[in-house]
């Protein structure tokens, strides 16, 4: 999903630069936040953005014929909100602009908009809301990671019709044509990083429930139940 | 738990294994580089206005750095849920 160095027109690639600060912002004071009141947190703060950097350089091939790659970015919405797991999309972003010219400078606001802040938030909004029915955790988890994986998708697809709409159909022409590449490969893959995400959680809450429910507890307990809330 | 988790890994696996089997006369390019093809055709006369400050010389390299990348994350996820396992396991055996 991420878009190519140069490939946004300047007008373009400063608006979405525009829109991702002020939550790139957000997300860096509630790091720092989080580190001065929940300090022993850190390593599975670590745990979390290395868990994005090793999804996120995995390209899989997908049904369509084409390959693509999960963005390994949900488990830090569950774990942490999405405000802070924009800071850890982000960090992993300018990894790959910088030393894989893979994505780039000028589309970075765009790529962190879509992989680092949408998804992100439709995680959790996807895990909240999947709580609220009660459905079991694990349940909350899958949906959560892999349609915050196809949000990213999806929004990649709308940056690119935006900046390219077709001569003949418009916007709408162009988003079919964004969304047949970007959306539809992404769907097994979409299911592979929900997949993955639920071992992620599962492991994690064997290994270290206290420090999950220091932090997964923090924003008004997205899904564990019982515990220290 | 050991099981399931094995399931979800396997599943996984499946999902990504199915296409190269099923779609075997398939070129599997990037979705980016199609995305790029794409702009190509819906804006013909467009031009990238800005070029990477660094590009990895060769496929061979770039495959290095994005092998790198998983490694570094594998491990640090490695480190970490050895790291609690361990300390856990020494918590049950002291008390």
């Amino acid at each position: 999903m991420h878009i190519m160095e140069g490939y946004l027109p300047p007008l373009h690639a400063l608006a979405w630069t525009v829109a991702a600060v002020p939550f790139v912002l957000r997300g860096a004071r509630k790091v720092a936040k989080l580190m001065e009141e929940r300090r022993e947190t850190r390593l599975l703060l670590a745990a979390s953005g290395a868990f994005a950097f090793m999804l996120s350089a995995l390209k899989l091939p997908s049904v369509t014929g084409s390959c693509s790659h999960p963005t390994g970015v949900g488990l830090g919405a569950i774990l942490f909100g999405p405000s802070i797991t924009t800071v850890l999309g982000s960090i992993v972003l300018l990894f790959q602009a910088l030393l894989l010219a893979h994505g780039g400078l000028t589309t970075l606001g765009a790529n962190i908009f879509s992989m680092a802040i949408v998804g992100p938030w439709v995680s959790f909004f996807v895990l909240r809301s999947v709580g609220a029915l009660g459905a079991p955790q694990a349940v909350g988890v899958f949906l959560a990671a892999m349609l915050g994986d196809l949000a990213t998708y999806c929004v990649t697809a709308c940056q690119l019709a935006l900046a390219f709409p077709d001569p003949a159909s418009g916007f709408g022409g162009a988003l079919v044509k964004f969304l047949a590449i970007f959306a539809v490969t992404q769907v097994p893959l979409a299911i592979i990083e929900g997949l993955v995400t639920v071992v992620a959680v599962n492991l994690m809450l064997q290994y270290s429930r206290e420090e999950m429910f220091a932090v997964a507890f923090l924003k008004g307990g997205a899904f564990l139940k019982g515990g220290a809330r | 738990m050991k099981r399931l988790n094995g399931a979800l890994i396997a599943a996984a696996l499946v999902i990504a294994v199915v296409p190269l089997l099923g779609r075997s006369g398939a070129d599997f390019n990037g979705s980016d580089s199609e995305g790029m093809t794409a702009i190509a055709s819906l804006a013909p006369g467009y031009q990238p206005w800005f070029k990477p400050l660094w590009q990895p010389p060769s496929t061979e390299v770039e495959s290095l750095l994005f092998a790198l990348q998983a490694a570094l994350g594998a491990g640090v996820l490695g480190y970490y849920l050895g790291y609690r396992r361990g300390r856990r396991e020494q918590n049950r055996a002291g008390d």
